[in-house]
């Protein structure tokens, strides 16, 4: 009998969902670890790189798609998930990650962020949140501290930040968590839980812009595991995230609602008789 | 940044030879990374920096995979060498960069991964029974001793920079 050799070797590693093209973000900024992060989530899913899909809207950290060597959508400011949503019910064998930032994701897009958490359409969204929309340079976002006092906000805002988690678990969402850039190999590991979770699941990074917000460069001392496991209680859950330190590190929230899956029908449209509509 | 408390288990010389393999090339890697930020930010100074130290770190790899003999490193750091939590030794801190930033800064970089690298092997030196896996981790040892103080003396060529070394004259103001 003939034994043969068996590779045990992972089917992908994070270098595999690399692109070519090299990010321009500034260096020491947060979102090269969430990179990282990604491909390294997609390595240990083992996801063939055409099954996946990184859709995103406007900022920094919607320049994700053209990084990572997959299906990307590099989309309008604040409706990534509006994209997302529509490819994820018509194609649902594929995983769809959205990738955001806390202007797009909460402020422009801030309504698609509540009813995405409402329809829990089995995707992972990613918001990238660095309290500044770094982008356009430096102006006040919705969670951005009150005090925090710029030449565009002379004195500080004043006024009362979001708070991402709690609208996610009040809004529907089934899995919430955040993480920290700067801890990529636990970012990636509860990115595998995101995506593996069925529904739709929020993950919030911290992820420190060293550019407009060089004081959060102190996060990485702020950081701390969440005390304690996950709950699938939603009440309990809003205790704790309510009343947390904003630092909290890990899966917050696990819920059991069943994802919305339309059934897909066939379309209506011959796709050469829409392309005729295009022609020049 | 790395921690001792999440780093692999070492339970045969194929797997010191792994990690050893991939703390090389994920260190050489993130020399690469780097150098490339300083490209896209017209530090060309910190562009040769680190593209010199990748270099160095590609020699070790190499070389390690050379002294591997018949062992697979690559496919077996693929399966083993993994820290769970925290980043490989080398990997130098993504978020200690800077656009300004200056030769001293890159090697101080360095250093910490050097000095990492160093307690990896030590740790490995000081918990394993095996004497030929011992062995081996002291060659180890005494290869990142050496690392560390050829860090130490690169850094006597590039003193300290002023407080002032992260001022820009045309800073990314604010958009008003």
């Amino acid at each position: 009998m003939t034994i043969s050799p068996v590779d045990l070797r992972p089917a992908y590693k994070p270098a595999d969902y690399k692109s070519d093209i090299k990010p321009i973000w500034c260096p020491g900024c947060g979102d090269y670890h969430v990179l990282m992060s990604f491909t390294r989530a997609f390595a240990q899913l083992a996801l063939p790189p055409e099954n996946i899909v990184v859709v995103s809207g406007i900022g920094c950290s919607s320049r994700i798609p053209a990084y990572v060597n997959c299906y990307g959508f590099h989309g309008v400011h604040g409706r990534s998930l509006t994209l997302a949503a529509g490819l994820k019910v018509t194609r649902p064998e594929l995983t769809v990650v959205v990738a955001s930032g806390d202007g797009d994701g909460y402020s422009i897009g801030g309504n698609h962020f509540l009813h995405a958490c409402r329809r829990n359409i089995d995707m992972t969204y990613v918001v990238m949140d660095n309290h500044i929309y770094g982008m356009t340079k430096g102006q006040p976002s919705p969670t951005t501290e009150p005090e925090f006092d710029t030449a565009l906000s002379p004195g500080g805002t004043g006024l009362r930040p979001f708070h991402p988690l709690v609208i996610a678990l009040a809004s529907g969402a089934n899995f919430i968590a955040r993480c920290f850039s700067g801890e990529p190999n636990e970012t990636a590991a509860i990115l595998v839980e995101a995506i593996r979770h069925p529904g739709f699941s929020f993950v919030e990074i911290l992820s420190p812009c060293v550019t407009f917000r060089p004081d959060e460069a102190g996060w990485k001392n702020l950081v701390h595991p969440a005390p304690v496991a996950a709950t699938s209680d939603p009440a309990k859950a809003a205790r704790r995230i309510m009343t947390d330190d904003g630092f909290n590190i890990g899966i917050l929230y696990r819920g059991n609602r069943r994802p919305y899956q339309p059934a897909v029908g066939q379309a209506s449209v011959d796709l050469s008789e829409l392309e005729k509509d295009f022609e020049l | 940044m790395s921690n001792l408390a999440d780093a692999p288990k070492i339970a045969g010389i194929a797997d010191l030879f792994a990690v050893a393999y991939q703390i090389e090339a994920d260190a050489a890697d993130r020399y690469e990374l780097l150098a490339d930020q300083m490209e896209t930010h017209n530090n060309p100074e910190l562009v040769a920096v680190f593209r010199d130290l990748a270099r160095a770190e590609g020699i070790h790899r190499d070389e390690i995979r050379r002294l591997a003999g018949d062992i697979d490193v690559v496919a077996h750091a693929q399966r083993i060498a993994q820290w769970s939590r925290s980043e490989s030794p080398e990997a130098a801190d993504l978020s200690g960069a800077h656009y300004l930033m200056t030769p001293w800064h890159a090697l101080q970089l360095a250093l910490g991964g050097e000095e990492r690298a160093l307690a990896f092997f030590k740790s490995v030196v000081e918990t394993v029974t095996d004497p030929a896996i011992k062995k081996l981790a002291e060659e180890f040892v005494e290869e990142e001793a050496e690392h560390v103080n050829l860090v130490h003396r690169l850094l006597r060529r590039y003193p300290k920079p002023s407080d002032t070394w992260s001022d820009d004259s045309d800073p990314p103001a604010p958009q008003e």
